[in-house]
């Protein structure tokens, strides 16, 4: 549905996006990951033919966005970062609008305005103008512009950004119940995000393409081995937490430890182990039967910036692995 | 068509929900209003003393009273022109709604000319104004209706070609207010391109001369419909809509 081939965007002074290629199947949802200024919006923007590429070439719904910008234009929805509304527009007249921009009219327009309107749960604001809106529903409204045509392929920039966590969820969930009758790319920088809705996910950090691949693999492949943190506390007294990390250091499997956090009493260390060995529970052990409390023991949660690290690293180290991470559809 | 009619719309929607429209025409009326009675109160007057004298004055409304007016309008509308255009693209690129336009299927000149076509006809509304003033005149009056006609046709060209240097402006920033100078300094810029005529007759000077919107109007204002002064406007029109459509695009390269 999506193909991306080369994409390259310069400006005088710095590359957006350096050479991003990638597929996105039909009916599928994919994340867009990366940090701010990572240039996930102008990879957007070059797919919904705003900017123009500097090289490479990506076709939409079998549209290449140079040659035939419109047939691209009239099969994709799009929102923005900001949803791109004209305030002064009640809802409807606003839908009404977009809807006649996109070349639908007449009944089927209204018919698809009352369709939307009940999809993204905004007919008890359809009549209110847009500028009294929260930010909740400012949000769907955009959503409900992107989707009034139908579109095959939906682009949404930073679809949660700036919302509660209520709003947050109730968006995510009408993304996801709007896979299926279309192929949707999403931007964020939340990974927690991409875990929840996405199948796929393309990392892209400094303009490049990171990994392509699914959730599942992406997350094991960057935690190449275990890391759980571990809080001990001392019975009674003070403990000392030189011993306890010489103690941990030498149970088998374990590769590092490190000390996080330092108490009088109790101290907290993350203990990264081999790939493949699971260590958790000699570690317990070995906590209790040396007369210490296990007061907490949980998995060490890979932030975004760490598999950022991790698979930078893994590009410098392995770079025919690359290549074919980046060729891979996704 | 359908696309340009769908962007007149809308934009004829936001000038007239806010208090945009409102304002512009009420201030309108109330300087064509000052203006109307003023002229017509010097021309009863001028009238009456004539008539005191015994002379038969011959009195023309066409030449006395419409001719100075429409030149009035023609000078005022340079005024009120930064107003309408200022908003119409600087808006959009504030709020990001450029970026609903540039991906709908619709081309970058349907845009243009929707929105140009709506500020026209929002001049077309102040125009009405006046045009009530003059509905009077035919009253009570027997002015000959075709310089009036040709008149307003006039300034309807030269709103056209001024909306279409402002729409250029406004597409080059953000900033309605910056939009709105802009476009004000180069109307008044090309009014008093004419003044240069006035003394020099070197070449550069006449140029610089002709390319003053008002002087073009002087034929309309008396009636004549001359064809260079609508090939004038018309050029200004297409070069502003032209620019604007260059400047749009290049928006694309560049931001």
């Amino acid at each position: 549905m999506i193909t991306a081939k080369g994409l390259t965007k310069r400006y005088a002074r710095h590359t957006a996006v350096d050479d991003i290629s990638f597929e996105v199947a039909k009916g599928q949802i994919v994340g867009f990951l990366g940090p701010n200024g990572a240039g996930k919006t102008t990879t957007m923007r070059i797919l919904t033919c705003f900017l123009p590429p500097t090289a490479g070439t990506a076709t939409v719904a079998g549209f290449e966005v140079l040659e035939q910008p419109q047939e691209v234009k009239r099969h994709i929805g799009y929102l923005p970062e900001t949803p791109p509304l004209y305030l002064e527009m009640t809802a409807a007249e606003y839908l009404y609008f977009v809807g006649s921009l996109k070349g639908l009219s007449g009944a089927n327009l209204k018919k698809r305005i009352d369709y939307v309107c009940d999809r993204c749960r905004i007919a008890d604001v359809r009549n209110k103008l847009l500028s009294k809106l929260s930010k909740g529903y400012r949000q769907r409204v955009g959503l409900a512009q992107a989707i009034i045509h139908n579109p095959d392929v939906l682009i949404l920039d930073e679809p949660t950004s700036g919302l509660d966590p209520k709003q947050i969820n109730e968006t995510r969930d009408l993304i996801k119940s709007l896979a299926g009758d279309h192929t949707i790319i999403l931007s964020t920088h939340i990974l927690s995000e991409v875990e929840q809705t996405c199948e796929q996910v393309l990392i892209i950090n400094r303009g490049k393409l990171v990994a392509t691949d699914s959730v599942r693999n992406l997350e094991n492949r960057a935690r190449s081995g275990e890391a759980v943190l571990v809080e001990v506390a001392a019975r009674d007294g003070d403990l000392d937490p030189a011993t306890v990390r010489e103690r941990l250091e030498k149970v088998s499997g374990v590769s590092r430890v490190l000390q996080k956090e330092i108490w009088q009493d109790r101290a907290l260390f993350e203990v990264q182990s081999v790939k493949g060995r699971s260590v958790r529970g000699d570690l317990a052990r070995l906590v209790v039967e040396s007369g210490w409390d296990l007061n907490e023991m949980r998995p060490a949660a890979m932030r975004l910036e760490e598999i950022f690290l991790e698979l930078t690293q893994e590009e410098s180290a392995l770079p025919e692995e690359k290549s074919e991470t980046q060729g891979a559809a996704v | 068509m359908r696309n340009i009619w769908i962007i007149f719309r809308k934009e004829m929607h936001g000038y007239f929900v806010s208090p945009v429209a409102y304002g512009l025409l009420t201030f309108f009326a109330v300087i064509f209003g000052f203006f109307f009675w003023n002229g017509l109160g010097y021309l009863v007057i001028s009238a009456m003393q004539a008539q005191l004298r015994g002379e038969a004055a011959p009195m023309n409304l066409n030449e006395q009273l419409i001719r100075p007016l429409l030149s009035n309008i023609s000078v005022v509308g340079l005024f009120f022109i930064p107003m309408i255009t200022m908003r119409l693209f600087a808006e959009e690129k504030r709020t990001g709604t450029i970026e609903l336009l540039a991906t709908s299927p619709i081309l970058d000149i349907e845009v243009i000319i929707g929105k140009w076509l709506a500020a026209l006809g929002l001049y077309a509304c102040m125009l009405l104004f006046s045009a009530l003033n003059m509905a009077f005149l035919f009253r009570y009056g027997n002015p000959d209706w075709k310089p009036v006609a040709i008149g307003y046709l006039g300034l309807l060209l030269q709103a056209g070609g001024l909306l279409a240097v402002g729409t250029f402006i406004s597409s080059l920033t953000r900033n309605q207010i910056i939009a709105g100078a802009a476009t004000f300094a180069a109307c008044l810029m090309l009014w008093i391109f004419a003044w240069v005529g006035g003394y020099d007759v070197s070449t550069w000077a006449q140029v610089l001369s002709y390319m003053s919107v008002v002087t073009h109007f002087d034929s309309f204002s008396k009636g004549v419909l001359d064809s260079r002064d609508v090939v004038f406007y018309l050029t200004l029109i297409f070069l502003g809509l032209f620019f604007t459509s260059r400047s749009l695009e290049s928006l694309r390269w560049r931001s």
